[in-house]
């Protein structure tokens, strides 16, 4: 019972990582249809400065990881309108090599820029350590994800359901051509969606930065897990990739506490059974 | 007449030349990992030769000179490896060749060293096999049984009953696996649980909590230094194992010298057996410090691959010197058999004149915090092992 606790709760903290990081992925291939390989590199630049800064400058943690936010988001508008915007109307081969190339790109840079090794991260003291929730003891850090985590879903539900930018995203999202002939300036839309989805991706790159390691191969080592996340929720839906974590969190941690002889194979037996199952993902419209 | 005289003796000066000039140059083939995503592993590897050689090119018999020609093997390649060693012997004519940083590499390399007969001096690759696999093979760097058995025996002996293993599953985690549980189990103790993980693993919560459920006395681990080292530790200290009181055990890649600064406090207290640590105060090893750190900077620490280098640069020399440059493969394994070096920044170690593999001492370390830094402090020497692996296996 302990463990099975323990596993829950250290899921829990890992699929609010994944899904923070994905779900601007999910809006993008959604909304444009645009494969963007390269997504997990705006989560590895937002985890880069976020430790960097707290490293060489002593910046605090929550300053670091908005300025993260702040920067990658503006980063990633540049490239959407120098780069990204030739290839909207290219072939999905075309958008992969190109995206996988921004990949190659981005592994040379940081390596040269901060060499080979996983960045240091020294989280603050507050959150290092144990924290008693009355039941039991959690690891604080860990705890301080799954809040944050919850907290940032809460606003972009609000957001996406909520506002005049969020039934314009949807609109767009139902029916691009439509949403276009009621007068909704998709083009700027996206890149709204677009520099929200990579900050979000920042911000999950520095707030996970103790448990996915900020290192050059970052970028290539967890794009598996982001895809899974969007394909297993469906393009284009915030609740899809929410699920599709919470089942690849638990179902990951879980399983390789109970069988760790199929524990790296289960996921993979998983998310195969489910897309054969459902082509289109658990929320995706077909 | 004359000049069929002057013909002749120009051709003999010719040749007499030729024969003096190659005499006189001893060509070494190095084949490593320069580029990929292990070009650090194999930048640490030439800074060894790179240092050794600036220090020593001097001490040659005069008149010899060392060329060395370097092949880049990409990474574990076994392919690749093969092709530029047949490069080295056919095309560049190599007397010695020396390398790589991954097992399947050499391996590779074996059959080449053995029909070309060109001695190949083993740098880095730890696989306990290699050195069977060609009479031409010399090593100087470390076999995996090497540390994780004698760290198993030592374990049972120091108070450690229960001991659950968790390695990656990879060739050399399943070496040093089986090498820890067979000294550990041998000399009394017992393993609760085993687990092997997968290559690319994110969080390792799962298994550190499947450990803790066993209640060991220690867990014994090895995972590619690095993040994954790193992480494995997070999730040690997350779950509070060692507020429990266990411990974290492990072969010494599991806190490589150049990783080590990085890795933050969750390594404090990790306890490795190895054959070097950059922290030791072996005059030796000082003098080595001071000059690496002189080439390469203050803040670059050495790790084992240095001095395994490094150390085997000094084989070569040797060999070199003994045979005024006239390299000889016979002679030169006759040469490298039993050779010793006393004054190695690793301690003494000598290259066994039956296997041709490194014996040396093992150092049993703890990390701790010198002058602000982490580092691997030796307390304990179990000294000039063998590898277990040949012991257990003789050649039949």
């Amino acid at each position: 019972m302990e463990a099975l606790i323990s596993i829950l709760f250290h899921g829990l903290a890992y699929a609010m990582i994944l899904y923070i990081v994905s779900v601007g992925l999910s809006v993008t291939m959604g909304l444009m249809g645009f494969v963007n390989l390269a997504h997990g590199v705006f989560a590895m630049a937002g985890g880069y400065v976020t430790v960097r800064l707290m490293n060489a400058y002593a910046v605090p943690f929550g300053l670091a990881l908005l300025v993260a936010f702040v920067a990658v988001a503006l980063l990633s508008v540049v490239l959407e309108r120098t780069l990204y915007a030739r290839l909207y109307g290219a072939g999905e081969l075309e958008q992969v090599l190109f995206t996988i190339g921004l990949i190659f790109m981005s592994v040379a840079i940081v390596r040269y820029l901060w060499g080979p090794s996983p960045q240091p991260v020294h989280l603050p003291a507050v959150l290092s350590g144990q924290i008693d929730l009355g039941i039991r003891s959690f690891p604080t850090y860990r705890t301080f994800l799954i809040v944050v985590g919850l907290l940032l879903i809460a606003l972009l539900w609000l957001g996406v359901e909520r506002t005049n930018f969020g039934a314009q995203l949807r609109a767009a999202v139902d029916n691009r051509r439509m949403a276009e002939s009621i007068g909704i300036d998709t083009r700027r839309l996206f890149s709204l969606a677009f520099a929200l989805g990579s900050g979000l991706a920042a911000l999950g790159g520095g707030l996970g930065a103790d448990i996915l390691a900020i290192y050059p191969g970052y970028a290539t080592e967890y794009l598996v897990y982001f895809l899974m996340v969007v394909a297993i929720g469906g393009l284009g839906s915030l609740r899809g990739p929410f699920v599709a974590a919470l089942l690849l969190g638990f179902g990951d941690t879980a399983c390789k506490y109970l069988v760790p002889e199929l524990g790296a194979f289960f996921v993979f037996a998983a998310m195969i059974g489910l897309l054969l199952w459902r082509p289109a993902g658990l929320f995706g419209r077909a | 007449m004359g000049f069929r005289a002057s013909a002749v003796g120009a051709v003999c000066i010719a040749i007499c030349f030729v024969t003096a000039a190659s005499a006189q140059t001893v060509k070494l083939g190095v084949i490593n990992t320069y580029s990929g995503p292990s070009a650090n592993l194999g930048e640490q590897l030439d800074r060894g030769i790179r240092l050794y050689v600036k220090q020593h090119e001097k001490d040659l018999p005069p008149g010899v000179k060392l060329e060395i020609i370097r092949r880049d093997d990409t990474g574990p390649n076994p392919e690749v490896a093969k092709r530029m060693a047949q490069e080295l012997v056919t095309r560049d004519h190599v007397q010695l060749l020396a390398g790589p940083i991954y097992s399947p590499n050499a391996l590779a390399i074996a059959p080449i060293a053995t029909e070309a007969k060109v001695p190949f001096i083993i740098m880095n690759a730890g696989t306990a096999v290699i050195t069977t696999k060609s009479p031409y093979i010399a090593r100087v760097s470390f076999t995996m049984w090497q540390s994780s058995y004698p760290l198993g025996v030592w374990a049972a002996k120091n108070g450690i009953k229960k001991v659950f293993t968790a390695v990656t599953d990879f060739a050399p985690g399943i070496d040093s696996e089986a090498a820890f549980i067979k000294g550990f189990t041998e000399a009394g103790g017992q393993i609760v649980g085993s687990v092997r993980m997968p290559v690319n693993n994110a969080d390792y919560v799962p298994f550190m909590q499947r450990a803790k459920d066993t209640t060991p006395d220690a867990v014994y681990s090895f995972v590619p230094a690095g993040k994954d080292a790193v992480a494995i530790m997070k999730a040690f200290g997350d779950l509070g194992l060692k507020q429990a009181g266990i411990k974290l055990i492990g072969p010494g890649d599991l806190t490589t010298d150049e990783e080590l600064p990085g890795m933050g406090d969750v390594a404090l207290g990790v306890v490795t057996a190895h054959h070097y640590s950059a922290a030791a105060t072996r005059p030796a090893n000082q003098a080595f410090i001071k000059a690496y750190k002189a080439e390469f900077g203050t803040n670059e620490e050495p790790s084992f691959l240095v001095v395994d280098a490094y150390d085997g640069m000094a084989a070569i020399f040797h060999v070199i010197a003994a045979q005024q440059g006239h390299i000889d493969p016979d002679k030169t394994l006759e040469l490298l058999k039993g050779w010793r070096n006393e004054d190695s920044p690793r301690g003494p170690f000598m290259i066994d004149p039956a296997t041709r593999d490194v014996v040396q001492n093992e150092y049993v370390r703890r990390v701790e915090k010198v002058n602000g830094q982490l580092a691997n402090v030796e307390f304990e020497t179990l000294p000039m092992v063998k590898d277990p692996w040949k012991e257990m296996n003789p050649p039949k």
